[in-house]
């Protein structure tokens, strides 16, 4: 996985609530058996006028010039609901994104992001709206800066710095770029341990391996 | 909550406390765990990734007799089916799915296996799913499972592959939140109208990062395959999922199920399965009661599950919105379903009325619609295009033995093979741009039933009576 440390990038507001699953990515978007080939299929809906024809719809924020290179995204409350697909977070790395702000996020889509070194930040509602309206004054010159050692947002340098918290577990696992399932794997002595006590606790819950 | 207690009080577990430790492996951090995952159950939309990752990097399932697989959301639904699809390179998938099950070992419900059918609605009916167990799956709406007392959560195709390597996940512990429904359900209001309603109140992000535990009598009340369809839409209030203590009722119907245990294993089983409630004077992190004695059947107007009224309620008006943000979102939606506020639902007709998912594909939901059918003596309306799609293999042959296929097909519905189906695009099929959808499904969201496809959520009973009526409307002398 990439290592999260620190982010300077053009940032892209879509700031509606319950931006589900199926509008980063529908499930029709999905064609491969792998975590590949997907950036076409962001925001699919609302990206094109005509998704079979990929007709860009020019009012969508992602198809205009001043936002192009994109690589945070600003968005509503609840962002990721819905279905537990990662290829959402997927189609967002492959276009570019590297950090998600709005003011909640899905679970299951948190967790997804994490796993993939994506950072969601989650921020109250009034400083999004100060990072919105200075963003959008020029959106090309606007970049944020994102900085997870120190927890902070560097915009407008005529203003503080937002300061945000994050779960310290996935803040380790961001900055260093951690693979989890290596990481357990260190402890199966542990996991074999606990079965052996489960076991006996719980012995309806082992069957038979064949 | 410890049970040491607060101000020297002892104060109880709750549920979701009791099957936190029972599966905590160890701590990691101040709020995270590892927990032993019991089962974990794949499909071929998310399952085959996990499983490709695992062998791409020569890792092994862990536990391969505790693993399991189906094909249910890109299979095809129509009478003959195979391997190929509509859906462009849903054949892939299937392939896939099939040659990693096989590589690993784990067993597999293929397209022609008798037991075949959604994930959620065959991890209970096989006993996968029992009481008290941890499962698993690379999907949201595992929470189901939470019906029968289980702890079962969605996951991504990354931590499903952390499950299967290593028999455990990482996991942030949740808040506690209890939802207790006082009063009982009316005739023709269901389990699907209550958690519809809890939605409309508590919010699409009400029980954010939650285990939500739902309780009172109404609860109690509730036959096991209702228990299913509630819990299978805690996700839709954003909760890590959602818990029913397991009683008499769902012992009953755990019992003689393929991977129940049994003789000795299955009374020391259900001895433990009775302590799993949460104790008197348990704390919860946030709890909410609602009165439910008149509810009155649900009908969602807009893009998200939270868009409901009662089925015989006004629209709302963009302006009583409770803020910019949800007013912005009122009148996005009511753009995309093409209704007007002030206006009833049953001023639209309706092109479709789809009966299945893992909400609502269980035998006791294909019988209260039939039920309606033979009661009325109904039959589909003109120009509307009718569906019914049994949950499994299982609820199908149930169901035919029963008669409920030829009620079905007399009065006008296609009757098809077990899948998710038309929940969201499966096996390719779409309806068109601007037609509108009475589904008993779970998600109303923008094109997820296909491109500008208007979805409306509601109960079996609902999508029937609306199917014969030719516009929505609920059955309101059930």
């Amino acid at each position: 996985m990439t290592p999260f440390t620190q982010h300077r990038g053009v940032a892209l507001p879509l700031l509606r609530d319950n931006i589900d699953t199926d509008a980063i990515i529908p499930s029709r978007e999905m064609r491969t058996v792998s975590r590949s080939g997907l950036a076409a299929g962001l925001f699919a809906p609302w990206r094109y006028l005509d998704p079979d024809a990929r007709t860009l719809n020019p009012d969508f924020a992602l198809n205009q010039a001043e936002y192009s290179g994109a690589s945070i995204l600003l968005a509503g409350d609840n962002f990721g609901c819905g279905s537990s697909r990662e290829h959402a977070v997927w189609a967002l790395m492959e276009s570019g994104f590297r950090a998600i702000i709005a003011p909640s996020f899905a679970t299951i889509f948190r967790n997804n992001a994490l796993r993939n070194g994506v950072l969601t930040v989650a921020l109250e509602q009034h400083d999004l709206d100060e990072l919105v309206d200075w963003v959008t004054m020029d959106p090309a010159a606007h970049t944020i800066q994102l900085d997870l050692e120190a927890c902070s947002i560097e915009f407008d340098s005529e203003r503080d710095k937002k300061v945000f918290s994050v779960d310290p577990t996935a803040r380790d696992m961001l900055l260093q770029g951690l693979d989890e399932i290596g990481l357990t794997e260190q402890s199966m002595d542990l996991v074999s341990r606990f079965e052996e006590q489960d076991q006996i606790r719980r012995p309806w819950v082992y069957l038979a391996s064949d | 909550m410890s049970p040491a207690g607060v101000n020297g009080f002892v104060v109880g577990n709750t549920l979701f406390d009791k099957l936190w430790q029972a599966h905590e492996v160890t701590t990691l951090s101040e709020r995270q765990s590892l927990l032993y995952v019991d089962r974990i159950f794949l499909h071929e939309r998310t399952g085959s990734v996990a499983l490709n990752g695992l062998l791409e990097k020569q890792r092994s399932v862990r536990r391969r007799e505790h693993a399991f697989c189906t094909m249910d959301h890109i299979v095809d639904t129509l009478p003959g089916r195979g391997d190929d699809t509509l859906m462009p390179s849903g054949r892939d998938f299937i392939v896939a799915t099939r040659h990693a099950a096989h590589e690993t070992g784990i067993q597999l419900f293929d397209i022609a296996d008798a037991d075949q059918g959604i994930v959620h609605v065959i991890s209970p009916e096989l006993g996968i799913a029992l009481p008290g167990l941890s499962l698993i799956c690379p999907d949201s709406h595992t929470c189901t499972l939470g019906g029968l007392g289980a702890l079962a959560w969605g996951v991504g195709s990354t931590e499903a592959e952390h499950a299967l390597a290593t028999s455990t996940l990482r996991v942030t512990r949740p808040q506690t939140m209890r939802v207790s429904f006082a009063g009982l359900l009316g005739a023709g209001v269901s389990a699907k109208d209550l958690i519809l309603f809890t939605i409309r109140e508590l919010s699409a992000s009400g029980g954010a990062g939650s285990a939500i535990e739902f309780a009172g009598p109404a609860i109690d009340a509730l036959p096991v395959e209702a228990r299913l369809t509630l819990c299978n839409m805690a996700t839709e209030l954003s909760a890590f999922t959602g818990l029913i203590a397991p009683d008499q009722k769902v012992l009953d119907y755990c019992a003689g199920r393929r991977y129940a245990p049994q003789g000795q294993l299955w009374d020391q089983a259900a001895q433990h399965w009775q302590s799993l409630r949460s104790d008197q004077g348990a704390a919860f992190d946030q709890e909410h009661r609602f009165d439910i004695g008149s509810l009155k059947p649900q009908l969602s107007w807009g893009t998200s599950p939270q868009h409901c009224v009662d089925w015989d309620d006004a629209i709302p008006h963009v302006r009583d919105a409770p803020d910019a943000s949800a007013s912005a979102a009122w009148q996005r939606a009511q753009d995309y379903m093409g209704v007007t506020p002030g206006s009833q639902l049953s001023d639209y007709a309706l092109d479709v009325a789809f009966i299945g998912s893992c909400t609502n594909s269980r035998l006791s939901d294909l019988q209260l619609a039939a039920a309606y059918l033979v009661r009325t003596g109904h039959k589909v309306a003109k120009g509307v295009k009718a569906l019914c799609v049994p949950g499994s293999g299982q609820v199908k042959r149930a169901a035919e033995a029963e008669g409920l296929d030829d009620i079905f097909r007399s009065a006008g519905f296609e009757w098809r093979e077990p899948g998710c189906s038309m929940c969201f695009f499966a096996g390719g099929e779409s309806f068109g741009k601007g037609v509108r959808v009475a589904s008993t499904t779970n998600r109303n969201f923008e094109g997820r039933q296909g491109l500008g496809v208007r979805t409306h959520i509601a109960s079996p009973l609902t999508v029937v009576a609306s199917a014969c009526a030719g516009h929505l409307v609920a059955d309101t002398i059930a």
